[in-house]
């Protein structure tokens, strides 16, 4: 038992590292809000342009959807900052994390939020069209409402999974939490500030799973 | 007591038209659901369009505002060909209003945010303006105390009255009726024709599609029949109802049990 606080719950050696950690937490959300922003915007004009039917259009959207997710994001990430460079590509770290985690949550956005749009009634496109909307109007005031509503659950896990997917970038020498966390340990030979890192994530995330915990919950009956 | 078509025309001429077919087709591939179809609407004329299920009702009411696109033909409404290429359509739905079977009012938002989309996006009214003309239109049609209800606290009756709040909120200048009660439950229907009744006697243009013969006889100003995808007959109430002439029609009344 001693030895387990000692080597978790040191403070000392925590508080050595606490501005790292700090600081890799920092990163951890900037890298979160920038990934979020751009996948699910990504993802979202990824179905609307699904939408005009251009059949050449849509098997390059369905291949590029299929295949990011069926790769790892870990493979994916560590082949773009080893193997871009080869291709005259150079990427920071930073950089290829937001690109491949944005792209994956993309792929993953695009596919759920297709699966809600063909559940609108076509009724509702009819309606919007027949009182003179526009595209864009009807789909911004109308269809897209309902259908993120329809996918709000399954959305909010992928949000939730994408955040804790920042911490692959550390094998692509992104300072995020788990880096610095990762460094701390090798420096102090002591696992405390991985504790205190696990403790970041739960501030970060608790939040979001607590509102996604709301999200699930049945709706009450129409 | 039936009316009689002509009891509120102008006197002097006739009155302006509102929407006019001329020579409409419409196809989907092979099969061919509207033929040749001519009809002139006036202003503040109430039309029904009746006939079997299949025979282009809908369809036509639908190429009006070109939520179908005619194969060829022309579609003028005040006059102005709606087909041509430099026509803005979202410009024109605004003075076309429709009403559908399932009234589709949009789920997610209230009564009062149904009626107010259009007129802010479309007509670009302001908030406050456009709350003063939903609260005007939704009590016209009898719901000014579920002004912020969302439609699935509301009946099938009440949805079909706010949808065509939503509607005439724009100033339509004619309104399209996709059988609007024949998804409503029987004891609902009044509440629905009352409303319809209502805008006749306040002079606005409709067509109307609908099963409702009793109500069609009591109301049209004239009826079009129409089989396989053409007009076959078209008259007053008392001619239609009263003297059948075409046998498509006489069987159609006899079957819907008007005859």
């Amino acid at each position: 038992m001693q030895t387990f606080s000692s080597n978790f719950l040191n403070w000392d050696v925590i508080q050595t590292y606490l501005p790292d950690l700090l600081a890799g937490m920092w990163v951890t959300i900037k890298l979160s809000a920038i990934i979020l922003f751009s996948g699910l915007l990504v993802g979202t004009c990824l179905a609307l342009v699904r939408m005009a039917r251009l059949r050449l259009l849509n098997a390059v959207i369905i291949v590029f959807v299929d295949v990011v997710r069926a790769l790892p994001p870990l493979m994916l990430m560590v082949v773009a900052y080893f193997g871009l460079p080869y291709l005259g590509i150079r990427l920071g770290g930073f950089a290829v994390a937001c690109i491949v985690l944005a792209s994956v949550l993309s792929a993953f956005t695009e596919e759920l939020l297709w699966a809600g749009l063909s559940t609108v009634s076509v009724g509702q496109y009819e309606a919007a069209r027949s009182t003179g909307l526009t595209f864009l109007q009807m789909m911004g005031s109308v269809v897209l409402p309902q259908a993120f509503g329809l996918i709000q659950a399954p959305l909010a896990s992928r949000i939730i999974a994408t955040t804790k997917n920042t911490a692959l970038a550390s094998v692509v020498a992104v300072p995020e939490l788990l880096s610095q966390a990762n460094t701390a340990q090798g420096y102090s030979g002591n696992a405390s500030p991985l504790t205190a890192a696990s403790l970041g994530y739960i501030i970060i995330l608790l939040p979001m799973v607590l509102a996604a915990r709301r999200l699930e919950r049945p709706r009450e009956a129409a | 007591m039936p009316r009689d078509a002509v009891s509120h025309v102008v006197t002097q001429g006739p009155a302006q038209k509102v929407l006019e077919l001329r020579g409409l087709h419409k196809s989907f591939g092979p099969l061919s659901v509207l033929r040749s179809i001519d009809l002139i609407v006036r202003e503040g004329e109430m039309v029904f369009l009746i006939g079997p299920s299949g025979s282009g009702k809908s369809t036509l009411l639908r190429c009006c505002n070109r939520l179908e696109e005619p194969t060829s033909g022309a579609v003028l409404v005040e006059g102005q060909d709606i087909l041509g290429p430099k026509v803005d359509i979202n410009q024109v739905r605004q003075r076309i209003g429709m009403v559908f079977q399932s009234f589709n009012l949009y789920p997610h938002m209230t009564a009062r945010q149904n009626v107010t989309l259009a007129l802010r996006k479309v007509a670009r009214k302001s908030k406050a303006e456009a709350d003063v003309i939903a609260r005007r239109m939704l009590d016209h049609v009898g719901l000014s105390d579920r002004i912020d209800y969302f439609p699935r606290a509301l009946s099938g009756g009440q949805q079909q009255r706010v949808a065509i709040a939503r509607t005439l909120a724009l100033e339509p200048r004619i309104v399209l009726f996709d059988e609007p009660t024949s998804a409503l439950d029987p004891e609902l229907v009044n509440g629905v024709l009352g409303v319809m009744r209502m805008l006749r006697n306040e002079g606005m243009t409709m067509v109307v599609v609908s099963h409702e013969m009793r109500f069609a006889r009591e109301a049209a100003d004239r009826i079009v029949f129409m089989a396989d995808g053409e007009i076959v007959e078209q008259g007053t109430p008392n001619d239609i109802f009263g003297a059948p002439r075409h046998p498509r029609l006489r069987e159609f009344l006899s079957s819907v049990g008007t005859a």
